[in-house]
């Protein structure tokens, strides 16, 4: 069981898989990095991204990875829209408010997409969806190949958006020192909602680059969060590079405990993974001591 | 009270109209609610799962269904009745078990005469058991677990073959395929889904295997739904069966079989019982290079029977496939309307008697004259087939076989 044969496709394909994992995750870490807060929706503005790219196809016959080019400034707007006229101003300051409309919002949306689409599992059927690469130790799926191509570049826009632009700094500012970062002249509120955006703008990607080989449903987005919360946990909560690391990582251990606990219980490695993590180094691989 | 009384009350109302509407609403019934009253239709549920993961095969299972009610009606309704109309109460399950029990609950306050359907193992197990607590009678069109039929519900009728005589039929082809082909297999692994159904096939087969000389190198289970098998064909390469033996659903069927021609894993068969796309011309139109030379035992209908293949156009020529969940339940719903003529009466307990005394013949499957034992019908059987071409043969039995089954696989 332990032969190379399967053991370099399966790490391969964990790995590919990880990828989209941690471009779900690094919304969700940016978001915490700045805001503070635990974006409990984030699951379900990723379901209602998938429900995009699948009508975008169905309707439009756009291809995901087109629709991923409308999709992303789309989600970015409302991302920008939610942080900033519902989620900001019912907080009143109170984080732990935030957590509440955020899992208000969650149920709101999980359950208009219910009303509108049925509980009914769709998938989309691409002539492309089972090409594979052939690296002669293992074919990849070229759908899998190209998310993990778009992630890398995803994330190094996202880091040389922070680093490089006056919109960075700011961002990275009020992550570090919120009252300071006011005081020097920083609308605060306005940056909040740009990094809320930024965040539900990878989910828009991220799914757009799922659908080709996942299926949709209302509730599909929780089977993501969850990993995606354990990943920032391993990463380092804000933290871009472990969100990454940690995404790549938390994808070969769910391939692998996959192959040889069984399909029904390929995601026990991850939660293991997770508990592991909160008892041996709660702050996570790359994050910062508290 | 009987069932089917006249007196109008505003409960009354408020159901048949929420039931009509719900009716109308999916374009398949548009009797307006007061007629019912009038004309006295017999109303029939008809419940599959057209949601959720099974939505394809309860869709399907449906336009069986209400194809076979149009057609009755079209040409009399139910004589015994004064030309009652029968009336579909449809009801989606959801796929999950719960869902068809609470369907239940809602047909039986809707005062339905009997039910058919169900579709899983799973779903027919409970719903099946809801509706023997309000003695209604209920009809399986397909779920083929075992204890469907032997935990002694006399409300319950299984029109298709279980288990038991589908694993024996299955094993006792392979073995005479293998044995003309000169013995090239004797090594098999199973990949099933990891409910009733899929994990049933799965013991029997374990158990059953071995006594034909068949070596079983692994069971793989997994969950309904799975949208990546890779890591299922990586073992299955490590391992090198001769023969791949899948227990799933539709859509698992169909991304593992091409799963393994992404990979480009092609081992000496696939020989699936119950195979959950392999008899599906939806499966061999868009996906004819993974379907290639995959050998079923499944139901299907008698090619001979003219009947069948009038059925067969009218389904085509609506743009759909002729799928098993089809005749099945077109099947099911003559076999019910037969009990309701012979019964001459609507109430549940005499179409259970009417059922228990059946031996209706007028179905499209080649099973003979009905007869059931303890809710089982005794001519039930599956045959098996082959993907050949654009086509689904049937390769055994015999009688009425279209093409000699293609074992080995050729090397691509």
């Amino acid at each position: 069981m332990l032969s190379p044969v399967i053991l370099v496709p399966a790490v391969l394909n964990g790995l590919l898989t990880g990828a989209v994992y941690g471009l779900i995750a690094l919304g969700l870490t940016l978001i915490y990095g700045v805001l503070h807060i635990i974006n409990f929706a984030h699951g379900a503005l990723l379901t209602a991204a998938m429900f995009a790219a699948f009508f975008a196809h169905r309707f439009l016959g756009l291809d995901p990875y087109l629709a991923a080019i409308g999709l992303t400034p789309l989600f970015f707007a409302l991302g920008y829209s939610l942080q900033r006229f519902v989620i900001g101003p019912t907080a009143h300051g109170e984080d732990r408010n935030i957590l509440l409309v955020t899992l208000g919002l969650a149920v709101v949306i999980e359950n208009a997409l219910l009303y509108a689409f049925g509980a009914d599992t769709r998938t989309l059927n691409l002539d492309y969806a089972f090409n594979v690469v052939d690296l002669g130790i293992a074919f990849l799926a070229l759908p899998r190949v190209i998310g993990l191509g778009v992630v890398l570049a995803v994330a190094l826009a996202l880091w040389l958006i922070l680093s490089l632009t006056d919109t960075g700094k700011a961002i990275r500012a009020v992550a570090k020192e919120k009252l300071g970062a006011e005081l020097s002249g920083i609308d605060v509120g306005h940056i909040y909602a740009v990094t809320f955006g930024l965040g539900t703008a990878c989910l828009a990607i991220a799914a757009c680059l799922l659908i080709p080989t996942y299926y949709v449903n209302p509730h599909i987005g929780n089977a993501f969060v969850l990993v995606a919360f354990t990943i920032v946990v391993l990463g380092g909560m804000g933290s871009v590079t472990g969100a990454l690391v940690g995404g790549l990582f938390i994808g070969v251990v769910e391939s692998l405990s996959g192959l040889y606990l069984g399909e029904s219980l390929g995601q026990i490695g991850i939660f293991v993974m997770f508990i592991l993590v909160l008892l041996l180094r709660p702050r996570g691989l790359f994050g910062e001591r508290a | 009270m009987s069932h089917w009384s006249a007196q109008l009350t505003r409960r009354h109302l408020l159901q048949t109209t929420a039931v009509s509407a719900a009716a109308a609403v999916t374009g398949l019934v548009n009797a307006p609610a007061l007629l019912r009253a009038q004309g006295s239709p017999v109303k029939l549920g008809v419940l599959h799962p057209v949601s959720g993961a099974l939505s394809y095969s309860g869709q399907q299972g449906r336009l069986g269904a209400t194809i076979a009610i149009e057609e009755i009606n079209a040409a009399g309704g139910i004589k015994a009745l004064g030309g009652a109309k029968i009336e579909a109460v449809l009801g989606d399950a959801q796929s999950t078990p719960e869902g068809g029990n609470a369907e239940v609950e809602k047909m039986n306050s809707a005062n339905v005469a009997a039910i058919i359907g169900g579709y899983a193992s799973s779903i027919c197990l409970t719903a099946s058991q809801t509706a023997a607590r309000y003695d209604l009678p209920y009809v399986v069109d397909v779920g083929v677990a075992d204890n469907i039929v032997t935990r002694g519900l006399k409300n319950t009728f299984r029109f298709g073959p279980g288990f038991g005589v589908i694993a024996k039929t299955a094993l006792d082809n392979l073995v005479t395929i293998n044995d003309q082909a000169g013995k090239p297999a004797k090594t098999a692994m199973i990949v099933h889904e990891d409910s009733l159904f899929g994990s049933g096939l799965a013991k029997l087969l374990n158990a059953q295997l071995p006594e034909r000389d068949f070596q079983v190198l692994e069971t793989i289970p997994h969950p309904t739904p799975t949208r990546d098998f890779n890591n299922v064909v990586l073992k299955i390469k490590a391992q090198n069966p001769d023969l791949v033996i899948p227990a799933n659903y539709y859509n698992e069927y169909v991304l593992l079989a091409r799963t393994m021609q992404q990979q480009r894993v092609r081992q000496k068969g696939i020989y699936s019982v119950l195979g959950g796309a392999a008899s599906s011309y939806k499966f061999v139109k868009e996906f004819p290079e993974a379907a290639q030379y995959i050998m079923d035992c499944n139901h299907w209908f008698d090619p001979r029977n003219p009947k069948a293949l009038a059925l067969k156009k009218k389904v085509e020529d609506r743009g759909q496939f002729y799928t098993y969940e089809v005749f099945m339940n077109f099947s099911c719903v003559l076999l019910v309307a037969d009990a309701l003529e012979r019964a001459g009466s609507a109430e549940r307990a005499k179409i259970i008697t009417a059922l228990e005394n059946s031996t209706f013949s007028g179905h499209v499957m080649p099973y003979g004259p009905t007869k059931f034992v303890n809710g089982q019908n005794q001519g039930a059987a599956p045959v098996n087939t082959q993907v050949l071409g654009n086509d689904i043969q049937v390769i055994f039995p015999q009688t009425f076989a279209t093409a000699k089954p293609v074992f080995p696989m050729p090397r691509a």
